[in-house]
């Protein structure tokens, strides 16, 4: 053992030190975080008599965030395992389209046609990821096919079983039922009715309503992107499994060769995308009481918007469940937010388009820092 | 080093054929315990098409593997690590997006259970990386830096600790060396050889004849697919070793008008 191992100090000597604070900020989400208080404080300065901030006003940019969350997280652990996800719009619509079909046509229970979406979702995606494995192929040009067939069928089946392209009658059809009120109920009612009664959010003053609080719970949806980000985030840095997706996105044939079972991996977080996608689909539906053809549109790149936005590579093996959730946020508050302000809302697009690029180089200069990418 | 005792790996007339391509013709090479075995070769001999076919990554299409004695057949890497022999990759070894600590575990993740969960224990995770880095005369920043950020040695360094603390019985080092500086040569080599005096057999692929006999006890050199001999520390020179792996002639006549600086 008496090699000549050169002190330690020495490999050191190079190496610029970090303060605490730099090193605080130094994070994958601070293009997310930044981004986050930037829009905000755009708003307040801007916006903050339009109703935007009142219960009513937090309650809808919160339902919207909530949506653009609950795809985000899939499709941010997709990317961080090395892949993306198409047909994400696609599957939203689909999903909502047979549950459509098995409730009102079929007139099969709400839990049983909602279960059956997930499961027959679930092995879309799983079918996804399988042929994305077993060819080789981009995940970017398999689920683009999947994302035509999907709309297609998304299209076909409603004209073909019901004669129109959007199925109503779903709120009768579920009233109710347990699983349907998962997606498409409000809790903490009471407490609602009491900060109303205190006077602490405005309550109706006419109409059949009256003195019911304006905000009457908390809808399930926004229960489910806050569990599902939490769930990302603790898989994603907590476990085990989590490491596995870092390493498969990072350089899946390093990976497999340390013995990370790469293709199970990148399987289930297809997955898991279509997962997310139906909760998505079946709370829409719940919400609307109807499934349209067009639904989800667009729907896949707005979630890997808010992804990269968050802080995540576009090639894979870095990012953060967190930062997406941030993103989905801006992207969420942005958007309602220009409504409530009045500003034409083709302007969203432009306002959208700034921050992307701002985050987007913002976090690259971060990465670069943190990773010694060159 | 007693040539008697069975070997840890015996490879025993290993074809692997890449369609028409035939990348090994029938490689046979025995690993002893404790040993450092140097595997020699031009590029394109196809040294790490062996080497993979030793570490669960190519099936062979031909030939034995015998693995204390026993046959072997591995279906993937993690067969081959976890019947002990551990293996850094030419270019793969790892992940330069993640950290030196989870690179470290990946494949081997800690954990502890916190209530109805199985947690990755980053604590044990992280004071182990240090640990062992420092032992290896590496001062992380901290366990969350970067592989990226690292100096190729260091790498070289971090994947061969990795291989050693999880008690690897073979180590295969696929030119650690061949990227590096002088001085992080001489790490990797002073590590090889620390490795080795642990008990660890080692199997070492260079196409530089000096770094070879710094560490080496025996050298196998492999030619177009074929293996041109084994040979034992102190009865081969380095000219032979060099003619050897170059194919003979061509060499001599080269290495004349260099001035037999090559
Ligand atoms: N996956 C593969 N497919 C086809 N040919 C391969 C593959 N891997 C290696 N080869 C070929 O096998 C030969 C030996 O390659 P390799 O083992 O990488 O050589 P070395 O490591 O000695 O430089 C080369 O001619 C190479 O082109
Ligand atoms: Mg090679």
């Amino acid at each position: 053992m008496a090699q000549a191992i050169p002190p330690a100090e020495q490999s050191d000597e190079r190496v610029k030190d970090i303060s605490s604070f730099r090193k605080a900020l130094i994070r994958p989400e601070l293009g997310g975080i930044v981004g986050t208080m930037a829009v905000f404080t755009f708003f307040l300065l801007f916006a903050f008599d339009s109703g935007m901030f009142n219960s009513q006003g937090v309650m809808n940019w919160s339902i919207v965030s909530a949506q653009f969350m609950i795809i985000a997280v899939g499709a941010c652990l997709l990317m961080i395992a090395g892949e993306f996800d198409l047909s994400v719009g696609s599957m939203i619509g689909f999903a909502g389209m047979i549950i459509a079909i098995f409730t009102v046509t079929l007139g099969w229970p709400a839990w049983m046609s909602i279960f059956m979406t997930f499961i027959i979702c679930i092995a879309i995606g799983g079918l996804n990821g399988w042929i994305v494995i077993r060819t080789g192929l981009p995940s970017f040009i398999v689920t683009l096919a999947f994302l035509f067939i999907l709309r297609g069928f998304t299209i076909f089946l409603p004209q073909v079983i019901e004669r129109k392209t959007i199925i109503g009658g779903i709120k009768d059809a579920s009233e109710g039922d347990w699983l349907a009120g998962m997606f498409g109920g409000k809790i903490f009612g009471g407490l609602f009715t009491w900060l109303g009664d205190i006077g602490a959010i405005a309550t109706f003053e006419r109409g059949s309503r009256i003195g019911e609080p304006v905000v009457d719970g908390i809808p399930m949806l926004i229960i489910w992107a806050i569990g599902l980000v939490i769930f990302g985030h603790i898989l994603l840095t907590k476990t085990k499994f989590g490491n596995w997706i870092f390493a498969a996105g990072g350089d899946a044939e390093a990976a497999r060769n340390s013995g990370v079972p790469v293709s199970r991996v990148k399987i289930m977080m297809f997955m898991f995308s279509a997962f997310c996608a139906t909760v998505f689909a079946v709370c829409q539906v719940m919400e609307f009481g109807s499934a349209g053809a067009d639904r989800g549109l667009l729907k896949e790149f707005e979630a890997i918007i808010a992804v990269v936005i968050g802080g995540a590579l576009l090639t894979g093996g870095y990012g953060s469940v967190l930062g997406a959730a941030l993103g989905a946020l801006i992207f969420g508050v942005v958007q309602q937010g220009l409504f409530f302000a009045g500003v034409e809302s083709s302007l969203f697009r432009v306002f959208l388009g700034v921050i992307l690029l701002f985050a987007v180089i913002l976090n690259t200069y971060i990465r670069r820092i943190i990773t010694g990418e060159r | 080093m007693n040539t008697q005792q069975t070997p840890i790996i015996e490879m025993k007339n290993i074809e692997k054929h890449f369609g028409r391509v035939i990348a090994l013709a029938g490689v046979s090479v025995e690993i002893h315990p404790g040993e450092c075995h140097c595997l020699l070769g031009d590029n394109g001999a196809g040294k790490s098409t062996f080497i993979k076919t030793m570490s669960g990554v190519h099936k062979p299409t031909q030939g034995e593997i015998f693995f204390e004695g026993k046959p072997m057949h591995f279906e993937n890497p993690r067969d081959a690590i976890e019947a002990g022999i551990a293996t850094v990759h030419q270019h793969l070894a790892m992940i330069p997006l993640m950290s030196v600590s989870r690179n470290f575990f990946m494949g081997n993740e800690p954990e502890r259970r916190f209530g109805p969960m199985k947690l990755f224990d980053h604590d044990y995770a992280n004071q182990v990386t240090m640990e062992e880095m420092r032992k290896m005369g590496i001062n992380l920043r901290g366990p969350d830096q970067a592989v990226g950020t690292l100096s190729g040695g260091e790498r070289q360094t971090v994947a061969i600790a990795r291989a050693v603390h999880f008690g690897a019985k073979v180590l295969i080092l696929d030119e650690p060396t061949s990227a590096l500086g002088v001085r992080q040569t001489a790490n990797v080599l002073a590590t090889i050889d620390k490795v080795r005096k642990q008990g660890v057999s080692v199997v070492f692929i260079t196409h530089n004849v000096r770094h070879a006999l710094a560490v080496g006890d025996r050298f196998t050199v492999l030619n177009r697919g074929k293996t041109l001999g084994t040979a034992v520390r102190g009865e081969i020179t380095p000219e032979e070793l060099q003619d050897m792996m170059a194919g003979g002639q061509e060499m001599v006549a080269l290495e004349g008008s260099l001035g037999g600086t090559v």
